[in-house]
């Protein structure tokens, strides 16, 4: 290598140095660890002792609680998560029409979303009491009976994506960044052809929109297959001895059964053994993703 | 659905077709808008109910006397100020550390062209994908063995070592930079230091300022880290702080309304106050997707 380039290749180094320190202490040497405990029996107190598959095993044959968890995950992702991006959708091509108020729209829309999650949490748990919260009060009020939210088991996981769907408006505002990048001459032209509202939406903006909605749906997809905070605070707010994912295991999500393997049970090596296998799952849905993405993501030029 | 409908009568003119798509438009908004916002209504609503007006039907919207002293009462129920001591006693730092730390990175990923860097970069980009339950154990592990549980170092030393959603924010920020600027610096002979801490810093500050923002308020709304390296009650943070005033006194709404009502003010604060560099942050965070 010549000198200069050697020059450069130190000062780069010199700088990304912090970042190297960092991946190689808390991202690559973890990843080994975790690697390894999954094959492990380990409690923290004793050495981890190597028992193979055996926690792989156990999971995918054995274990009914990791069934339930999977399943309540794979209704948020797969009912929940559209949902989410629909209202966003909603929500931001809404704002990107002419009418009044728009930046108040914007700013409420936005608003529920910078709400910290436990505070917004312990605020839906109201919100949605069955008795005295405001959504069935005001349902009553229209002669419709609500149903119990968190607590019945059919009306948690509805409870959570209704709260999600509200707290939905970072996604929002990275569509409307999307909807602005459309050229205005391309609507200009659609309206001489005598194209109405709803053409325009399916014919222009939706089809330059598809990489925003590719990239949100990404984000969503990772985020919502570790979903935990929002379950985890309503259904320990049952009451002070109540365990996470309750009730009757309607939202033991996998993050929350992982976490509790971990921290609750002391299942260190099961609980590692999990997180490889969500890790395994998110790559496999996002090259799926990806591999969907040539048929309906329009990349301009 | 009623645009079309309205087309077929025979509605072509295009004046009608405008207006009857501005109704459409604020009607759907004013709907969804009532929506948002009748959870805020319902949170402070009953943050300033007495007792006796929480199960009232129907619903009483506006308190009369609003109750006030609840906020009082919940600040002492919970010890709300030694938590939003120790919320500020994370955040703070780690806001500081990440923003730093990030952007000293984020020039040696674009300011400096070194033979292997977009393969590094790629590697950077590809850790944000991990889910951090892949690291969970062995970090415990490794922190309890350096026997910092119940301390505030495991959430606030990785920061110093970058962020690489942040990394990869400044980045693309410095990237739109011309490059001339810093090359008239070599040749007077500025060092790369000099460079990025005179030159650079001060123009990327709009990317410091979003990433500065983002990084407070994601650790002042952090849950799960506090949670599994955090026991003792008098250190928690305020999410932690109020997840367990709800584990125990989940029957006072209007206490815990005004509690939530009282973390929540900061943050919106914040929002309005820094809104342009806010909502750009977030858009930033897709443009590039």
């Amino acid at each position: 290598m010549r000198r200069s380039t050697l020059r450069k290749l130190a000062v780069g180094l010199f700088f990304i140095g912090p970042w190297i320190i960092g991946f190689l202490g808390f991202t690559l040497y973890p990843m080994i660890m975790s690697a390894y405990y999954s094959l492990t029996n380990y409690n923290l107190v004793n050495e981890p002792q190597y028992i193979g598959w055996k926690n792989y095993i156990r999971l995918l044959q054995m274990d009914p609680q990791f069934k339930t968890a999977i399943s309540n995950t794979m209704y948020m992702v797969i009912v929940g998560l559209p949902i989410w991006l629909f209202v966003a959708l909603v929500m931001a091509v809404l704002l990107n029409e002419k009418g009044k108020l728009t930046t108040f729209f914007r700013t409420l829309f936005y608003l529920p979303s910078v709400v910290p999650t436990v505070a917004a949490s312990v605020l839906w748990m109201w919100v949605l009491n069955p008795q005295y919260g405001i959504v069935n009060t005001l349902l009553k009020s229209m002669g419709f009976s609500g149903p119990g939210w968190f607590t019945d088991p059919t009306w948690s996981k509805p409870g959570l994506i209704l709260m999600g769907a509200w707290a939905t408006g970072g996604t929002m505002i990275i569509f409307l960044a999307g909807l602005q990048n459309v050229p205005e001459a391309l609507y200009e032209s659609a309206e001489l052809d005598g194209a109405g509202w709803w053409r325009k939406l399916r014919h222009i903006t939706l089809p330059i929109l598809t990489p925003t909605i590719f990239f949100n749906l990404i984000m969503g997809m990772i985020s919502t297959f570790q979903y935990f905070t929002q379950a985890f605070v309503i259904s320990r707010g049952a009451g002070s001895n109540v365990p996470p994912g309750g009730p009757l295991g309607s939202t033991l999500f996998y993050a929350i059964y992982l976490y509790q393997n971990a921290f609750s049970y002391l299942r260190m090596g099961y609980a590692a053994a999990m997180a490889w296998l969500l890790f395994i799952v998110i790559l496999v849905f996002t090259l799926l993703l990806f591999r969907s993405s040539g048929r309906w993501v329009h990349y301009d030029s | 659905m009623t645009l079309s409908t309205q087309r077929s009568k025979g509605w072509r003119s295009k004046k009608v077709q405008e207006t009857a798509l501005v109704v459409f438009v604020t009607l759907l908004r004013a709907l969804l808008g009532f929506a948002v916002a009748v959870p805020f209504f319902w949170l402070i609503s009953t943050s300033l109910k007495p007792e006796n007006l929480l199960f009232r039907v129907p619903v009483v919207w506006i308190p009369r006397p609003p109750m006030w002293s609840n906020y009082v009462e919940a600040v002492q129920y919970i010890p709300f100020f030694t938590y939003l001591k120790n919320t500020l006693t994370i955040a703070v730092p780690a806001t500081i550390f990440t923003t730093l730390s990030s952007s000293f990175v984020a020039y040696g990923f674009s300011r400096v062209k070194w033979p292997g860097r977009d393969i590094v970069f790629m590697i950077l980009v590809s850790t944000m994908m991990l889910p951090y339950q892949v690291t969970m154990v062995p970090l415990f592990v490794v922190f309890k063995n350096l026997g910092w549980i119940d301390t505030y170092k495991p959430l606030v030393v990785p920061t110093l070592f970058g962020g690489a959603f942040y990394i990869f924010l400044i980045r693309q920020f410095l990237m739109s930079l011309p490059m001339d600027l810093q090359d008239a610096a070599r040749i007077d002979g500025c060092s790369e230091l000099r460079i990025y801490w005179q030159i650079m810093l001060p123009l990327t500050k709009p990317a410091l300022a979003t990433t500065a923002l983002l990084t407070f308020i994601g650790n002042w709304n952090e849950f799960l880290m506090p949670l599994i390296y955090i026991n003792t009650n008098s250190k928690f943070p305020l999410a932690l702080g109020l997840q367990q005033f709800q584990r125990q006194y989940g029957a006072e709404w209007a206490l815990l309304m005004a509690a939530s009502t009282l973390m929540t003010i900061p943050i919106i604060t914040l929002f309005f106050a820094t809104q342009k560099t806010f909502i750009r942050g977030i858009a930033l965070t897709g443009i590039k997707g």
